[in-house]
Parts: structure tokens; sequence; C-alpha cells
């Protein structure tokens, strides 16, 4: 594709930040090779997540889970016009600048992966392109927004279709901030000190009502009633991992989690989109899966 | 009276338009659907992926009507808006459809992917001094333009490295376009020349 470079200025919080706005009420797709990218597209996907194998497999596969390999990528961004992002462990730096190298459009510093640094996260204000980061809670947003994440998605527990804790992350993140919208200005010292993030974020988020980047949710949606839920408890928009390529018809899956997501405050339409998918992934509770295996633990 | 302008909320930062509106001095209704457009006398079409709006704007059946109120009321299209505007497009999809109207060729992602998204000042006589600070976001570029569509705002040569100027803000009539993004900046000047188009139509 032919490019016209300008003198402009690249890489600023507002071109990050502003690219995830650009995504809003829209659905990511994972995908593992040109062809389910393909449907995700047509599906009217906002963007597809480029990764070697969906969260179901990492955890029934296990082993070390790392960043794709340059020429999957490369296969996805040439077959898809949409935006492409993809995956770097966490802490890995060097991963993370392979991706921009290759031209991606977001990279997700993912606790799906096998983390690569159990301390420090990538300092991603170092970077051209924007990032957007998992989070349990407000103070784990806080902590990845103030090392320059330009975009937020609620963990929840990928690759189980459980969404049950896609539920409580986004519960708790909206919950916090609510909380921090009511406190008067001189409990902001200590509610920064509990959260662990800066007080100048909390400020910020205390006065806006709602964090400085948009907010995604992750981890078990399954269903387009899934998807709608998310939207509806105030998601800017869902990831969607192994809930459509591991189901029966991915095809049909896909398009109805798009709809069910445009249309998620009419019921109608959810009903509509919900019939006749044939199976949706098989599916682990998370009460199952042992404490230490479960990715959203991955992250600080 | 403050016009009632909606905003195609199928998908992209809708929030963004509506607020920037509301300070324009409009009421905003946020549309997605037919019977949703009954009485409003203008459209944004937001920023977004213009890919997935066509798509959502064809299943919805929405697109036969957006052409038809295309006729009748203004619109304006910011980034993916200007895409959904176009008559042709170039590097899009080879099905992907537009409302359609706006007589130019807009090239999808001309500048390139996100790493070289970009923020610019620009002159845009329209509007009036000072210099407009424009944000870009994986943006299309007005290739061509047929004689009744008005320049309103290109990237001079001097600031690009193609060594021609960059068509980045166009009217025609009651349509306006941008390549960039004035919802994400608070300078609102672009929003009031739209909401007066509105008014004195």
């Amino acid at each position: 594709m032919a490019t016209d470079a300008t003198t402009g200025l690249t890489g600023t919080t507002r071109v990050k930040r502003g690219m995830a706005d650009m995504l809003k009420g829209g659905v990511i797709m994972d995908v593992v090779n040109a062809e389910q990218a393909k449907i995700a597209e047509d599906a009217g996907a906002i963007a597809v997540m480029a990764l070697e194998r969906v969260p179901a497999d990492i955890r029934a596969q296990g082993g070390v889970a790392r960043m794709s390999d340059p020429d999957m990528i490369d296969g996805i961004i040439k077959a898809v016009s949409i935006p492409v992002m993809a995956k770097a462990r966490i802490g890995h730096f060097v991963e993370a600048q392979v991706i921009q190298s290759l031209g991606v459009d977001y990279i997700d510093e993912s606790e799906v992966l096998t983390p690569a640094d159990y301390i420090n996260h990538i300092d991603k204000w170092a970077f051209t392109v924007p990032f957007v980061c998992g989070a349990t809670n407000l103070g784990e947003a806080l902590r990845r927004i103030n090392e320059g994440a330009a975009m937020i998605r609620s963990k929840g527990e990928a690759g189980t279709g459980d969404v049950s804790n896609a539920t409580g992350h986004i519960r708790t993140i909206k919950g916090e901030i609510r909380r921090l919208s009511s406190m008067s200005k001189d409990e902001l010292y200590v509610a920064a000190k509990e959260l662990q993030a800066p007080y100048e974020l909390v400020c910020e988020v205390a006065e806006k009502g709602a964090l400085p980047v948009v907010l995604f949710t992750a981890g078990g949606i399954a269903t387009p009633a899934d998807a709608a839920m998310m939207m509806q408890l105030g998601a800017d928009g869902v990831f969607v991992g192994s809930g459509i390529f591991k189901s029966g018809d991915p095809v049909k899956r896909a398009h109805a989690i798009v709809q069910a997501t445009l249309h998620f405050d009419n019921p109608d339409e959810i009903a509509k989109a919900s019939r006749g998918l044939g199976e949706a992934m098989v599916g682990i509770n998370v009460a199952d899966i042992p404490v230490p295996h479960r990715l959203a633990e991955r992250g600080w | 009276m403050s016009p009632v302008i909606g905003v195609l909320a199928i998908q992209g930062d809708v929030r963004e338009h509506a607020h920037c509106l509301e300070q324009s001095g409009a009421q905003v209704r946020l549309v997605k659907t037919v019977e949703q457009f009954q009485g409003i006398s203008g459209l944004v079409i937001p920023g977004g992926e213009s890919t997935t709006m066509s798509i959502l704007a064809v299943k919805n059946n929405l697109l036969e009507p957006l052409r038809e109120l295309r006729t009748k009321i203004p619109m304006y299209g910011s980034c993916a808006g200007l895409i959904m505007l176009a008559d042709h497009i170039t590097d899009g999809r080879s099905d992907q459809e537009t409302i359609g109207g706006l007589h130019i060729t807009a090239r999808r992602n001309a500048f390139g992917r996100q790493v070289d998204s970009f923020e610019i000042d620009l002159a845009i006589p329209a509007i009036g001094a000072p210099d407009y600070h424009a944000i870009f976001i994986r943006a299309p570029l007005v290739e061509s333009a047929a004689d009744d569509v008005e320049v309103l705002a290109a990237i001079p040569a001097a600031n690009s490295l193609t060594n021609s100027d960059q068509i980045v803000a166009v009217r025609q009539d009651n349509i306006l376009a941008t390549s960039f993004h004035p919802e994400i900046t608070s300078d609102l000047r672009i929003h009031d020349y739209f909401v007066e188009m509105v008014r004195s139509a």
C-alpha cells in the first residue's frame, strides 16, 4: 500500500488514545491465520488479534506461550484492511519492538502469554505504537496507564468461555470509578495510596467519572448475550478470544456477536442474533481451575 | 432554536462527536435505526472503522435510507465518515459499500498504519485563524475531487514528503468531510461550522 508520509508528529498520547476511541462499540476477534482474519473482517469485526494459539489451546496444551511468528502476523496484515493487533509477553519489550517493526496497529501486553518479567511491565511510553493492557481492578488499570497503556481491557479469564470473571472485573473497575467520583478532594490522597496508583491519575478519574482511556472487556465471552451484557455494564467494546473459533459455526457466531454488540440494549435483536448458532465453545468453569493456573492472576 | 443533529451510532467515537455538537449549540440524538432518522436536521458520521460501518449498515438495512437522507439534510463525516460519504474508494475492500454523494475518490489508510498516525497544524481559511491542530489516525486522503467540491484544507506540499498538496477537508453543497478528527480535540470550530451549515440549510 502506498503511503504519503508527512512531517506531522507521530506516536503522541493523543493519536494512541484516539486510535482506541475509533474502536469503540466494536468487537475485536482472536485469529490464528489469514482465513480466520477474513471471516472476522467479513463479520464486521473492528480489529483482529493475531496470535499463534487461542487461549483455550494455550490452556489445553500448556508450555510457554510467546509472541507469534512474524510470518504469521504479516500474513494477517496482508489479508485484511482492518487494524491488526498482536500480543507480547508481559515485560518482554523486545517482543514489543519486533511487533512494532512489523507495522502492527496495537500491541496487547497480555497475561494470556507467559510473562517474561515478574516485576516490571513494558515501558510503553518508549514506543510509537499504542498498547492495550489487561486489568482486574482500577488500581491495576491506572498503573498500566501510568506506564503508557493507551487502552485497557478488563481481563476476565481467557480461554474458558465462562463469563463470570469478565463480569466481575468490569463491575469492579466501574464500581471503583463511581466510588472515586463520590469522594471529597481530601479523601483522594488515601484513595490513591489504597489503589497503589498515581495521585494525578486518581484525581483525573474522580473528576471525569471515567478512565482517561478506552475500556474494553475480555476473557470468557462466548455468546451474543455475553457481549451485550458487557456493553450494558459499561464496556466500550469487547474482545472475543476462543469463543468464536472454538464454537460449532464460527462464521455465524462472529456475525451474531457483532450484531448483539451493536444492538446491546435491544433484547429483541439479541434474541434474533442468538438463534441457530450451533454449539458454543464447551468451556471450563473458572472455579474448576486451580488459582495458580488462572491467567488473570498474572500482572500486578 | 437549536437544531437536532444525529450521530450515526453504528460504531466509533460517537460520544466525542455528541459532546462537541452539544457544545456547538445543537441537540444531539444517537441514531442506529431508520425510525430514529425522523426529525433530525443534520447527521454526523463519526470516526471508526469504515469496513465495519459499511458491513453493518448493509446488514441492518440502513444504507438505502442513509442515501435517501443524504439528499435531504446536511451530513458531516470525519475519517471513516469521509470514506462513507465518498463516491469512490481506493485501497478498500473491493465490495465496500458507501453512502456516497460526495464527488471524491478517497484513499483509505493513505498515510500508513497506526505508527504513522500524526498531529499537524492546518490552515483552514473557512474557519479563520489560527491554524487548526488536526489529529490524523489511520486517516484517509482525498485523492481526487470533482470541480463542484470545494477544498477547505490541504497539507501543503512543504509538509508532506510527496511534493504535492494533500487534500484533507472538503465541502460540496451540504456535505462536509474531514480526514482528521476534530471531535477528539477541544477546538470546536469544525463543529461550529457544521452546525451553522445545518442552521442555514
